[in-house]
């Protein structure tokens, strides 16, 4: 399964059986609103806080993903899952709702493709049949967390992104129809010294970078093997900065090879600044928009590449720097493999 | 959990930070400038149209209008803040908003709102002045220090 040093080849290659997305307003009125299983008109979906309300889109995307799918809820074995919330509270509270076996996980934005590779490795290894593995956030929860009250009036730079408002989820499993996961290389902390949290997308660039270039040597291919290479939440800076930096190392993707979530998302206008972020925002875009596109034949091979910015609004106050990270895993349509 | 200052950077970060500053969107600083004198002066217009109400309407003087003038515009920024536009507002204006009075209004109220989930007490009384609280340490601190300097010139200096 090792390849190399980071990368993991899942040669009983999980299957993506089904997926399910949820997303606030802000998303309904995006570039990608068939992306959703279910839409919601308000942000607070009823509940007494943000936080439940991320919480109930968490549960709702995995009910769907269930739904949708054949299995019973009670033969999923794992619930893999995390958000940027105060000790991930909104998944873990979503995982006591759903009653299943739960691994919580933290990796900022990341986190999407963390689960995915972590539940596709325990999978190949024969340590499950079926996993939900998902993420969520919401935006107004991730303001409070990480920034400004949200109806602070203060000004924000056109580096900042926006958290987007959503869960989503993948029930993978061992045996099915549907697009197989037949890689995933787990990055490292690459620290550029950048202390601005209103600029992720500067941040998180040579993560990126990092991950898809030792990815792509540790699984001795080209980038052309790739229809698309995804990143999760680049934006415009973090998008331009990256392909350059890969360009400068070789990798010469072609401008339009190279997505990103958080440019994908939302329509041009609206006032989402550098563009958005947001753990949910790789794991919408890629299980509601993305594999939709496989299934339907447009695309055969992605490498999704997640990105976090791993600071804590603490390390942000004593002036540490953004520790980065970023995850690659490779997703191929079930009929080509 | 030091200070990174940049010059104890590696080279590569270093190098990287240059390459990355080329790419980055640079705040329109003129632009802003422009839009917070706007928006700033605005504010302060409407500031004095309410004090000269309350001069000609009620029996205030200039001294004396000052107080309820700046609680009229706290308790109009309140409803704005209530309403969700201040914000809005904000990210258009910066500075213009942020400034006049009604930028501390919005911090405090912005924050009882967001805080109000957790409780009246340890949420609303607890994280209030969040975002507002520096201003008032840093404020009354600055006010003693200039007292203190004008008792000293005036009880020693002879002014």
């Amino acid at each position: 399964m090792l390849n190399g040093h980071q990368t993991w080849i899942f040669e009983n290659k999980p299957v993506i059986i089904q997926t399910g997305t949820v997303g606030g307003p802000f998303e309904a009125k995006g570039n990608i609103p068939k992306a959703f299983d279910i839409l919601h008109e308000d942000m607070w979906l009823n509940q007494e806080s943000f936080e439940k309300a991320q919480q109930v889109m968490m549960e709702q995307a995995c009910q769907v993903a269930i739904k949708k799918s054949s299995i019973q809820k009670e033969q999923v074995e794992f619930f893999i899952s995390g958000d940027l919330i105060n000790q991930i509270t909104p998944t873990t509270f979503a995982a006591k709702t759903m009653g299943l076996p739960y691994l919580g996980l933290f990796n900022a934005c990341a986190t999407s493709m963390e689960s995915l590779a972590l539940s596709a490795a325990i999978i190949n290894a024969n340590g499950a049949n079926y996993i939900l593995s998902g993420t969520s956030s919401h935006n107004a929860a991730a303001e409070k967390q990480f920034r400004y009250p949200t109806e602070y009036g203060g000004q924000k730079p056109p580096t900042a992104q926006w958290t987007v408002t959503g869960a989503s989820c993948a029930l993978v499993a061992k045996e099915g129809v549907g697009p197989v996961v037949t890689s995933a290389t787990i990055g490292k902390i690459v620290d550029m010294g950048i202390t601005d949290a209103f600029n992720m997308g500067g941040a998180m660039a040579p993560a990126a970078v990092d991950t898809i270039e030792t990815h792509l040597k540790e699984r001795n291919i080209d980038h052309s093997y790739y229809d698309l290479i995804i990143t999760g939440d680049l934006a415009h800076i973090g998008r331009e900065v990256s392909l350059d930096l890969l360009h400068k190392r070789g990798i010469d993707i072609p401008e339009e090879k190279y997505v990103d979530c958080g440019l994908t998302i939302y329509r041009e206008g609206q006032p989402v600044l550098a563009g958005a972020s947001g753990p949910a925002c790789s794991a919408i875009v890629t299980y509601g928009h993305f594999l939709n596109k496989m299934k339907q034949g447009e695309i055969k091979r992605i490498l999704v590449v997640a990105t976090g910015s791993l600071q804590s609004p603490l390390s942000v106050n004593q002036g540490d720097s953004i520790p980065c990270i970023a995850h690659a895993v490779s997703i191929e349509s079930g009929s080509d493999v | 959990m030091a200070n990174n200052k940049k010059k104890n950077l590696p080279p590569q970060a270093q190098e990287y930070q240059a390459f990355q500053k080329q790419r980055e969107v640079k705040r329109p600083i003129l632009i802003n400038c422009i839009k917070a004198f706007l928006v700033g002066g605005t504010v302060c217009l409407i500031g004095q149209v309410i004090t000269t109400f309350y001069i000609y309407f009620f029996n205030f003087t200039e001294q004396t209008a000052g107080n309820p003038t700046v609680a009229t515009l706290i308790f109009i920024t309140m409803l704005l803040t209530g309403f969700g536009i201040y914000d809005r507002i904000g990210q258009f204006a910066g500075a213009g908003t942020a400034v006049p009075v009604t930028g501390f209004g919005n911090a405090v109220i912005s924050a009882a709102i967001e805080h109000r989930t957790e409780g009246y007490i340890l949420g609303v009384g607890g994280s209030m002045f969040k975002v507002a609280g520096p201003v008032i340490v840093y404020g009354v601190f600055a006010a003693f220090v200039v007292a203190i300097i004008k008792t000293v010139l005036i009880q020693w200096g002879g002014l």
